[in-house]
């Protein structure tokens, strides 16, 4: 039996059952910063975005992509770790134009990173306005160390799917585990069922 | 070779991690990384300490050498970035 | 190569807060009853956890402040949007229990047997001073004359941590040498250095290789690199560099995740 300490308590308390926020999270101010590795620094010039795996492979330069139409879209983001920021900026590109370009019928995508980072999803999940990949945030170009130059956005599941440095997504007739996938994190994500991990 | 980051630990900081899952002191043990051959200490290997996990990384290559996650109490250990861990 | 592997249960256990000590406006030391605590060597930490009504629990890291034989102390530092620190620099009274576990670390250790009388360069950024500080105090109790050069990099005078007993040890000509570098405010008069720490700091400060000099770094992961990279450049093999890197004090353990 663990003592408890007198007077300590949780920082954060959890946010109100009020339907905007998903079970087990707070709503925090910060932007908190969570990596697994080093950030990238790749050249605008280097940087491709690709969909491989479809028909033939489709790949679009950093001008590219900055001339295809993009959304501005508002959205609550929700981490596996607890924390939950409302009404976020983002500026973007569908997934539904991104893969409106690609003939394919596998139903998985594995999305591939700099720095090696990947997180597999439902193709379904990034169809009907669901998902972005998304180079500005709250007006300005998205940072380095929050996934800039571009990152997935996929806020209707846990943040860990929203890929940052993303380059690309391989189409999958399975649906391999990514990376936290792999070590137990849950294949799916939906923050309102608290699925976190496996067997959740 | 590039300078850590901040935010960035080492292999000093997840010790107690380390003899819970190994049943020894680790931190002098020495790793070499399976993608670039990179003979070092763990205490001076640059570790991302999230809490989401713990990834170990190759000083030189950034080479995943270790990952060790905690689901529902047990800890998720994964060596497959070293070539041997002594 | 240096890969003992020690068979050791490394277990939670109950201690309870004997004494507190503010060191300064945002740091305080606390000294642990620890009943069945084995003993320690200058350098290591412990992990303390808290667990609060509902079952909450919180784990953090910090460097054992005391020398190996007194009382197994503590030096946190408050950071003001923290979760631990808070408490036990503003909450915590003499008597509270927290669990502790340790000690840990077989690389980050100053002993001399095993360490050998080379000259001691100790480098701290901030609140790295704290692993330095046991190495210091363990050297005066072992009655050593290893000579030491302390390099501590602090944003201002009113945030050295243990000011008294290091200005004692400057004073005292028993071979430690403090040399303080006040990066952000300097008070009147001051005539010492003012800057980060740079190559030609290092190089004022470092003792020269010639006596097999050993160096103990430790601060935020910068400042480490910094130092260590510096100290190679001036010739110091990295096998005799010892880096510890601090994040925001107390650096969460692997699962920061509650345990409801």
């Amino acid at each position: 039996m663990s003592p408890i300490s007198r007077g300590f308590h949780r920082r954060h308390e959890e946010a109100e059952p009020a339907g905007r926020v998903p079970p087990g999270q707070y709503v925090t101010h910060d932007f908190p910063v969570l990596s697994a590795g080093p950030t990238p620094h790749t050249r605008l010039t280097d940087w491709t975005f690709s969909i491989e795996g479809g028909q033939s492979p489709v790949s679009w330069t950093w001008q590219e992509f900055q001339s295809l139409p993009t959304e501005t879209v508002t959205v609550d983001i929700h981490c596996v770790t607890r924390w939950s920021k409302l009404d976020t900026s983002w500026k973007g590109v569908s997934l539904d134009m991104l893969l409106g370009a690609v003939s394919y019928t596998a139903p998985y995508v594995l999305a591939f990173c700099d720095g090696g980072y990947t997180t597999n999803l439902p193709v379904a999940d990034l169809l009907g306005g669901k998902a972005w990949v998304a180079y500005s945030y709250d007006g300005s170009a998205l940072p380095a160390e929050h996934g800039g130059p571009a990152r997935l956005l996929v806020p209707h599941l846990y943040f860990w799917k929203s890929a940052k440095w993303v380059r690309g997504l391989r189409l999958r007739d399975t649906n391999a585990p990514g990376f936290w996938e792999t070590y137990g994190y849950h294949m799916y994500g939906d923050p309102w069922k608290e699925q976190r991990y496996a067997g959740d | 070779m590039e300078a850590l980051e901040d935010g960035v630990l080492d292999g000093n900081a997840i010790g107690g991690m380390l003899i819970e899952v190994f049943g020894a002191e680790m931190t002098t043990a020495v790793g070499i990384c399976g993608v670039c051959g990179t003979r070092g200490q763990v205490a001076e290997m640059p570790v991302y300490q999230g809490r989401m996990g713990s990834v170990v990384r190759c000083r030189v290559c950034d080479n995943v050498l270790m990952v060790f996650v905690e689901v529902r109490g047990i800890t998720c250990v994964d060596l497959s970035g070293l070539a041997s861990l002594s | 190569m240096e890969g003992t592997a020690v068979r050791r249960r490394l277990t939670w256990q109950t201690a309870t807060v004997g004494a507190v000590i503010d060191e300064t406006s945002k740091v305080r030391t606390l000294s642990l009853d620890v009943p069945d605590w084995g003993g320690h060597q200058a350098g290591q930490h412990l992990d303390i956890a808290l667990t609060a009504e509902d079952g909450y629990r919180a784990e953090r890291s910090y460097s054992i402040a005391s020398a190996p034989g007194e009382p197994v102390a503590i030096t946190v530092e408050r950071l003001d949007d923290g979760e631990v620190s808070p408490y036990l620099t503003q909450d915590v009274q003499i008597g509270d229990e927290i669990e502790v576990r340790g000690p840990i670390g077989g690389y980050f250790i100053w002993d001399p047997p095993v360490s050998g009388d080379g000259p001691l360069l100790l480098a701290a950024g901030g609140s790295g001073v704290v692993p330095l500080r046991a190495i210091l105090r363990h050297r005066d109790l072992v009655g050593s004359s290893v000579p030491v050069h302390l390099l501590y990099s602090v944003r201002s005078q009113a945030e050295v941590i243990y000011r008294s007993e290091l200005d004692h040890l400057n004073q005292e000509a028993d071979g430690v040498n403090v040399i303080y570098t006040l990066t952000r405010q300097q008070p009147p008069g001051w005539t010492g250095y003012a800057r980060r720490v740079d190559q030609q700091m290092m190089a004022e400060v470092a003792w020269p290789v010639a006596p097999g000099p050993l160096a103990y770094v430790c601060g935020p992961t910068n400042f480490v690199e910094a130092v260590a990279s510096d100290l190679v450049a001036l010739g110091y093999p990295p096998q005799r560099v010892k880096t510890e890197r601090f994040g925001a004090t107390g650096t969460p353990l692997l699962s920061g995740l509650e345990v409801v």
